[in-house]
């Protein structure tokens, strides 16, 4: 049965209250350096209330902070995709290709971002590409296999249409395989926009570049930890919000 | 030389065990112009007949010959109306039908290739709705896009395979007659494979009889002994179609008690 209106506000209110409880009491308690739920707040207000002020590199307002974590998502999502949908056509479309790239992926996909990013220097000699490769790297997996299984899982009739009507291999693409598989790519896309969000922390911790994720690390070292709980909650939050905008795209390639 | 020719068609596949063999030696000839139906039992190996004369899947024995050129691959010139309408669901009702007509006519002009595409959505009926999507469509609908579309690719044959096995009784009738229609005002060769006898009577020259499978071949011949333009109201009560269906019911009926 579906929650009531009251209850659907109510619940997670209550949900959020208990967390908060906890958090306080653990903050007493146990883990004496974690700082209380209203020390976080006091400590973290300027960032959060001038979320775009610059006073150094380091030490900027959460919403300019998080803006440049999320110009490096997108950049390392976008090459992601670039080198992805193709890749998980080609690897949908022939059983050759399928053959010889399949145990390799399946190999890659599950090797960490934090082993990449040094890799990605080495190449690279700078820490900005470097962060970019390895968000692309680790994100790209699901669009390749998602895209790879929508073009395996599309409906014969849909492929006899195109062979009675002998469509070159062009127009069969473009008019049949790529508009079949559209569900299952942005499934794919919606995947790899979430790891590519996981990626971002370990990237900018590793690089100490300004972003979410360094600021994280500098705080840390500069035994600020109200601003860890501060950057964890905005990580948290873009992530979701991200997710959510993500969903709302592939809701609606889904009923077309 | 019959303008269609297929000569012991087999086919079997591999079933979960041994080879299941559904087709077992199926001759067919038809003139130019006619309208041939094979009426069977669901199961019996339709739908493998039409794929096997649309080019779809290859027979393991025979030869199909239309038109003087042999039969090796699917093409445009043997339009299908398949079973379950597949109809492109991204594309619109005009975006369907005009890619079986781009597909057919490159060489005309963009503009004649409108007129084209215009020409038989309004053959259908479906001016009205020509930019909705399928899922937008009743299942007549759906069904009318089916056939404008496989009309659109101007076909030699034209196959139909069970075109109206999903509609309600009533639709179903609509739709016949729409088809007795747009036959009487063009003529192609059409093979209707179906399951309902009363459908294949009214619309088609000759019957041919599927037995039940497996190993299914074509029975005798039965000629349809009915005037055109056929109007259905007419048609139940009079003598020839109770033949005709006395015909054809009793040899599937004769094939089954064989079998038992």
């Amino acid at each position: 049965m579906p929650p009531r209106p009251l209850a659907r506000l109510l619940l997670p209110l209550l949900g959020l209250l208990a967390v908060l409880c906890l958090w306080t009491l653990i903050s007493q308690t146990v883990a004496t350096d974690l700082p209380s739920p209203l020390k976080t707040w006091q400590e973290s207000r300027r960032y959060v209330l001038e979320p775009f002020f610059k006073d150094g590199e380091m030490n900027q307002g959460i919403g300019r902070l998080a803006y440049y974590s999320l110009v490096r998502v997108a950049k390392g999502y976008l090459l992601a995709l670039l080198i992805g949908t193709p890749l998980g056509f080609v690897l949908g479309l022939s059983r050759g290709f399928h053959g010889a790239l399949d145990p390799i992926i399946q190999f890659l996909r599950p090797i960490s971002p934090l082993a990449w990013l040094p890799l990605g220097l080495v190449v690279f000699q700078k820490s900005e590409p470097a962060a970019i490769f390895t968000i692309a790297v680790c994100a790209m997996w699901p669009t390749v296999i998602n895209t790879a299984v929508g073009v395996r899982s599309i409906s014969q009739d849909y492929l006899n249409v195109g062979r009675v009507l002998r469509l070159s291999r062009l127009k069969m693409l473009v008019k049949i395989i790529v508009p079949a598989s559209l569900p299952y790519v942005f499934t794919g896309y919606r995947l790899s926009l979430g790891i590519a969000w996981l990626v971002i922390v370990a990237a900018e911790m590793l690089t100490g570049t300004p972003g979410v994720g360094g600021f994280l690390w500098q705080e840390y070292n500069s035994l600020v930890y109200s601003h860890i709980i501060l950057s964890v909650l905005t990580i948290g939050a873009i992530g979701f919000v991200l997710d959510r905008l993500m969903g709302l795209v592939e809701a609606r390639m889904k009923t077309s | 030389m019959p303008y269609l020719e297929a000569r012991g068609l087999e086919k079997s596949f591999r079933g979960s065990d041994g080879p299941v063999r559904v087709l077992g030696g199926v001759d067919l000839s038809l003139e130019e112009g006619e309208f041939v139906a094979i009426v069977g039992y669901s199961g019996s190996g339709k739908t493998t007949l039409v794929s096997l004369l649309g080019g779809l899947a290859p027979p393991d024995v025979g030869t199909m010959v239309l038109d003087g050129a042999p039969i090796t691959g699917p093409g445009p010139e043997r339009g299908i109306v398949f079973q379950q309408y597949s109809l492109l669901p991204w594309m619109s009702v005009y975006d369907n039908v005009a890619l079986a007509v781009d597909a057919v006519n490159p060489r005309l002009s963009r503009l004649e290739r409108r007129r084209l595409t215009e020409e038989f959505i309004a053959l259908v009926n479906l001016t009205p709705a020509q930019w909705k999507r399928p899922r937008e469509l009743s299942g007549g609908m759906r069904q009318r896009v089916a056939v404008a579309r496989g009309l659109a690719m101007q076909p030699k044959l034209l196959l139909m395979d069970e075109p109206f096995s999903a509609l309600d009784a009533l639709t179903r009738a609509t739709l016949q007659d729409e088809l007795l229609r747009i036959w009487g005002a063009r003529r192609c060769t059409v093979v209707l494979i179906t399951n309902d006898v009363d459908e294949a009577i009214i619309l088609a020259d000759r019957i041919y009889p599927l037995t039940p499978g497996p190993g299914a071949v074509l029975g005798p011949v039965i000629e349809v002994a009915l005037p055109r333009p056929r109007v259905r109201q007419h048609l139940s009560l009079s003598p020839g179609y109770q033949k005709a269906r006395h015909a054809v019911v009793e040899f599937l009926r004769s094939c089954r008690r064989a079998r038992a």
